[in-house]
């Protein structure tokens, strides 16, 4: 084993030469990176490139222009990195067109920075703050992310330049029991959701009887609102492929397997390139790096329904079955896919893997808390100002996260509530704001960690629209196989549907907290144990809102179309404008007999327009809940109007 | 001969092969549990999906479907617990809202599992506190001799296990959620299917969905 021990190294060390030419090679020039993962797309990201190329061949400049991942800051996209010798590696952000040719023209030609357009310097300089400047950096903690955005994901020597694949030859001089240990006093708890130590589900499958094993990356990501995964694999594919790799030389697989959504074809590209590439360096395959270590990976596409998440359900799928979940135990580490012992673990559980190998245990305990080791890697969505991903230390609390990371909320709202761990999470109030982001403390507050979606809602958002809304995907996505989640989900959906609709009955908040109850005791799987949280913490929270709609008839947040009326304000409303008028798609404002718009309450059909449209210096249109308001407006401005007439 | 091992329900001790779900250990020595998805002749793969089998477990900390749970030797099981009758009550009442009630014009009546369960848990037929939904899915009457009236189904799979078992395999599930139901590929007709009319399916139907008719 030793001397296999010399084989890998030496054949590593020649693959790290490579990589490392290749990586000083690129800085011998400028160099331009250019965010074309998904979201960066999104923004243009691919006419971005375009334009930066035409650029730098129409001035006849020497520039290496690569195409990276994302590097969290999706609010800015697309986003740009310039490395000019003489100066500071700058982040550009809202690189939008034009802009980025003038950049680099200025930049390449001229020596001007632009720092009008930059975001932030990557490193210390007398020139620009850098991102630890901002309050952002002050929590933020780079372990899985720390590569995404910076290097090419479609070339593997950037990545084993970097420190890539050494944790994986260093595993191959280790026993599985040595790197099953490590991974165990690591404290590693599996970031699917659950939180489940990640190295006793491992040292049970290597325990586990039969043969072959298998080990399963669970990249099945599928909660509105989040992209973690989807972005890591985009930006760093090689470092879950280490990760699977580790995992397998832990607990004695020899084939692996990606389970990626059909709906992520970037990240299905990415993988697919990786593992080839891997393949092709001796990273993967027979007898690893000459070690007589065998193992390969294979891509398996799901085909979008959100339940393959669960673990059961993803290998029923993978073996040709409807993807429904089973009973367990047995656990799938003791009879997973084809009835062999198998482990799954999600994208970033893996991606500390190799983190873990490279640094050792104690390191990683020293991050976080100590029932919740690491970092937790979020993706940041809805009403916050950074939209984007960000990775903190575990037990840094909400408000640093929402309020430092993501620097409050847009358009100047007032914070409502955060709906973290997608449907199967809830939604926390302001005064839940201190709680420390971990497995533990969230799942106290009636949240859940789950995979990493965090939703930030702010007081234009009605919380029983909101669980209404996450309850009719549960419900979509429910397989629909036991009773509690068929039936269940079912008829709490109808009660939500008739409380936004003004049609809520006294009692139906005790109908819902009780249906909630069994079916979170009585559901075969996580899907429907979890559904109804996002419908139980919005009642614990924001009950008002529930009684408001149930008893008044009114929706507080102006949000449930049914409990709302538009209204012309007689006293700001212009006369001679207009600009409603030609919104309106339905013809529903004329003007009344002294020419100010009045809205025909029949015709309307509460599109927003007409709000949209009106001058913000006039601010004529108003939402108004319960409807009815509308006709005492127009009884009190009618009657204005006679004393005044009187007069 | 599998190995005898000892349990408690209920307070009597019985003797059961080790290994056995306790769902038909219970039921072989006269005690009733309510149960509709369990299929005694695949008793190694439970659906667990109709949630009416739960019991308490003597150090579980909470409610186990029977039908999952393998005995061993000192196991120590109740049937009736206050949680135990709060479930088995929900999930009776879902399916029972869900479910065509016609009891007096019903090929099963008299011999309905449904009208079982109530009986022996003195649940209501009808729901309480939940509204009736109604499916209204079309009755398949295209096979002399075999009616299928998807409205009455429970969704229990023991159709779907007989006719893989017994017919010509022409029967199971499709749609998720729920629009989940029973029915043949493509959805068409029994009688386009493949169907023989063999009558597995309404032999196994425990709630009159699948009948034979006379």
């Amino acid at each position: 084993m030793s001397n296999n021990n010399a084989v890998a190294a030496a054949a590593f060390a020649e693959l790290q030469e490579t990589a490392r030419e290749s990586w000083e090679r690129l800085r011998e020039k400028p160099l331009i990176l250019i965010g074309a993962a998904t979201c960066g797309r999104a923004a243009g990201a691919l006419s971005l490139l375009e334009e930066v190329k035409n650029e730098i061949n129409r001035l006849q400049l020497d520039a290496n222009i690569i195409e990276v991942g994302c590097m969290g800051h999706c609010y800015a996209e697309p986003v740009m990195v310039i490395y000019n010798a003489g100066f500071p590696a700058i982040c550009y952000g809202y690189v939008k067109e034009g802009v980025g040719a003038r950049i680099v023209r200025d930049f390449l030609t001229e020596g001007d920075p632009g720092i009008e357009f930059a975001l932030a310097a990557l490193e210390p300089n007398d020139l620009f703050p850098t991102f630890a400047d901002f309050p952002r950096g002050v929590h933020e903690n780079k372990i899985v992310l720390e590569q995404c955005g910076f290097i090419d994901p479609q070339n593997i020597d950037h990545y084993i330049a970097t420190g890539g694949y050494a944790a994986l030859v260093k595993a191959l001089e280790m026993s599985p029991e040595a790197i099953i240990e490590t991974i165990k006093s690591s404290g590693l708890r599996g970031r699917g959701g659950a939180g489940f130590p990640t190295g006793v589900k491992w040292e049970t499958c290597r325990n586990a009887p039969g043969t072959p094993k298998y080990v399963i990356c669970n990249a099945d990501e599928g909660d509105p609102g989040a992209f973690m995964d989807r972005t890591i694999l985009e930006s760093n594919p090689h470092l879950m492929v280490e990760g699977l790799a580790i995992a397998a030389r832990a607990v004695g697989a020899e084939q692996g397997y990606v389970y990626i959504r059909a709906e992520y074809p970037l990240a299905v590209e990415r993988v697919t390139l990786a593992v080839q590439q891997a393949r092709e360096k001796g990273l993967l395959g027979n007898s690893i790096l000459g070690t007589g270590f065998n193992f390969d990976i294979e891509i398996f596409q799901g085909s979008g329904a959100f339940v393959c998440g669960e673990e059961t359900a993803l290998i029923a799928s993978m073996e040709g079955k409807p993807g429904i979940p089973r009973h367990r135990p047995p656990f799938p580490a003791v009879s997973g896919l084809w009835g062999k012992p198998t482990i799954i673990n999600n994208v970033k559980t893996l991606s500390y893997v190799p983190h873990i190998m490279k640094n050792g245990a104690e390191w990683f305990k020293s991050i976080g808390s100590e029932k919740n080791p690491g970092t937790a890697i979020f993706a940041l969505a809805g009403k916050v100002i950074n939209t984007g991903l960000a990775e903190v230390p575990m037990s840094t609390t909400l408000n640093e996260l929402i309020f430092d990371v993501g620097s409050g909320i847009a358009g100047g709202k007032k914070f409502k509530a955060v709906q973290i761990g997608g449907p199967s999470g809830g939604c926390l109030p302001e005064t839940a704001l201190d709680t420390p982001i971990d497995f533990d403390s969230l799942t106290g507050a009636g949240a859940m960690m789950g995979s990493g979606g965090m939703v930030v809602l702010d007081e234009d958002d009605c919380m029983v629209e909101i669980a209404r809304f996450f309850l009719d995907f549960t419900q979509k996505e429910s397989c629909g196989k036991c009773t509690f989640c068929r039936l269940g989900t079912k008829h709490m959906l109808d009660v939500l549907e008739r409380i936004t609709r003004g049609q809520g009955r006294p009692g139906d908040i005790d109908l819902l907290q009780e249906l909630a109850a069994k079916v979170k005791a009585g559901s075969l799987c996580s899907l429907g144990k979890t559904a109804p949280n996002p419908v139980l913490s919005t009642i614990k929270y924001f009950r008002d809102e529930y009684e408001a709609h149930i008893n008044e008839g009114r929706c507080p947040s102006l949000m449930c179309k049914d409990l709302i009326a538009y209204y012309i304000l007689p006293d700001k409303c212009e006369r001679s404008c207009d600009a409603c008028v030609g919104s309106c798609p339905v013809e529903a404002i004329h003007d009344n007999e002294d020419r100010i718009k009045v809205i025909d309450q029949k015709k309307c059909v509460k599109c927003d327009s007409c709000m949209v449209a009106c001058p913000p210096q006039y601010k004529a249109v108003v939402k108004l809940s319960p409807p009815h308001l509308v006709q005492e407006k127009e009884k009190e401005y009618r009657e204005g109007k006679k004393q005044w007439q009187k007069k | 001969m599998a190995e005898k091992v000892t349990i408690t329900i209920d307070g009597r001790t019985v003797s059961a092969e080790a290994g056995e779900m306790l769902l038909w250990a219970a039921l072989d020595n006269g005690i009733y549990i309510p149960h509709l998805c369990a299929d005694r002749e695949d008793k190694e793969n439970p659906a667990a999906s109709c949630r009416l089998c739960f019991v308490e477990v003597q150090g579980r900390p909470v409610p186990v479907p029977a039908c999952t749970l393998p005995v061993s030797e000192g196991l120590v099981i109740n049937t009736r617990s206050e949680r135990v009758d709060g479930l088995v009550a929900a999930a009776f009442e879902l399916l029972m809202s869900n479910h065509k009630l016609d009891c007096k014009n019903c090929p099963a009546n008299g011999n309905c599992e449904l009208q079982r369960i109530a009986k022996e848990r003195k649940l209501r037929l009808k729901p309480k506190n939940l509204p009736v939904l109604e499916r209204n899915l079309p009755v398949d009457n295209s096979v002399a001799g075999l009616v299928y009236d998807p409205n009455k189904c429970v969704l229990c799979g023991r159709c779907v296990r007989a006719c893989r078992r017994g017919g010509n395999a022409v029967l199971g599930f499709t749609r998720r959620g729920y629009d989940r139901v029973v029915t043949t590929f493509g959805d068409v007709p029994l009688a386009e299917s493949g169907c023989s009319g063999c009558g597995e399916c309404a032999g196994a139907c425990p709630v009159g969905a699948f009948s034979v008719q006379k």
